[in-house]
């Protein structure tokens, strides 16, 4: 019983961190809240959620402190995501405009679902 | 665990990376095996979530239809003012306060206090129970107020009620299965199975704090996930 095992960490930097996640959640909270709109919109939300995701991550899953091999291990997989994103999102995009183009129900629709992005 | 303490233990960088990955031994040194299958499980668990946004972000960005405002659809009226997304709002800081209390259980599960550990595991289960609760309380509402259904809805594209409950229910089982392990853990610190060194149920492994921290992996991991769920669904 006398190893010494796991991870030890003063408590208070687990009050900091979530200290932090609530002010970065009331944060994007107050993006709705105030009806922020358009890329300023987006781009906050991404950047609160990456935050949020980076801290809960790091400090409290103690990523930061794990071999960079068990790291790596995990990260590099999910990073492989963001191309399935990206060619998600061109796909998206495409049959978008074949459907407005070629059966979209009425055309007011349309327009409006183009204003509202 | 004097094996955990192998050759590269001290080797950091990629030097200390492909150290470990071709000591053709174990590649996660120092790490117990619940923990880095914990981690596999969880990569895994990234992917299958990841699934279920990228089909959301699909069906949202290709339908001709006007996507529900979330804002208004998850507005409640409390005393008079409709508020948006309140109910989501409590919810979250609920869940990143269970994720506190469960990095603290964690902790003092190291430092083998007992009653600590328990009472913290308690109070991230009883967290997590009224996120469920509320959650039971959000789909109701949806669903008998304001007639959502999995094929359509009276606010706009059909797509928003199937997408809906298959990411928040997905994501409420994950809950509801952490509950019940925050509990079977709490038990099985206040028994002393930690202490004692017992081995748990169909397995022959010696009992550890370390699994308390593995328990705290899957929770963080619930609360990660939300994170998610809170910015694409929610406020996007």
């Amino acid at each position: 019983m006398a190893q010494v095992e796991g991870q030890q960490h003063p408590i208070s930097i687990y009050f900091w961190v979530w200290g932090l996640l609530f002010v970065l959640s009331a944060g994007s909270y107050m993006v709705d809240y105030l009806q922020v709109q358009g890329y300023l919109r987006w781009t906050l939300i991404i950047i609160f959620m990456l935050l949020k995701a980076g801290f809960i991550t790091a400090i409290f899953m103690h990523m930061i402190w794990e071999r960079l091999a068990m790291t790596l291990a995990i990260l590099v997989p999910t990073g492989v995501l963001l191309a399935f994103i990206a060619l998600m999102s061109l796909e998206g995009d495409y049959t978008n405009i074949t459907r407005e183009t070629f059966f979209a129900p009425a055309p007011h629709v349309a327009v409006e679902h183009t204003v509202s992005h | 665990m004097s094996e955990s303490v192998a050759q590269g233990e001290h080797t950091g960088g990629m030097a200390g990376v492909a150290a470990d990955w071709s000591s053709d031994q174990r590649a996660f040194k120092g790490v117990p095996w619940h923990k880095a299958m914990m981690w596999i499980f969880l990569l895994s668990d990234t992917f299958i979530f990841s699934c279920f946004l990228i089909s959301y972000m699909e069906v949202r960005s290709t339908t001709t239809a006007v996507w529900p405002s979330s804002s208004e659809v998850f507005a409640l009226t409390i005393m008079g003012n409709s508020i948006p997304l309140v109910l989501i709002a409590i919810m979250t800081f609920i869940l990143i306060t269970s994720s506190g209390t469960m990095a603290m259980a964690v902790r003092f599960g190291y430092q083998k206090n007992k009653n600590m550990t328990a009472f913290l595991l308690i109070v991230t289960a009883l967290l997590g129970l009224s996120f469920v609760g509320m959650q039971a309380f959000e789909w109701t509402k949806l669903i008998v107020e304001e007639g959502v259904r999995p094929w359509g809805n009276p606010m706009g594209a059909p797509q928003f009620g199937s997408t809906f409950f298959m990411v928040t229910g997905f994501h409420g089982f994950h809950v509801s299965v952490g509950v019940i392990f925050l509990v079977i853990t709490a038990v099985k610190v206040m028994r002393g199975s930690y202490d004692n060194e017992r081995p748990g149920f169909m397995t022959g492994r010696k009992g550890s704090y370390q699994f308390v921290e593995t328990m705290g992996l899957y929770w963080h991991f619930v609360d990660l996930v939300w994170v998610f769920i809170f910015a694409f669904f929610y406020l996007w």
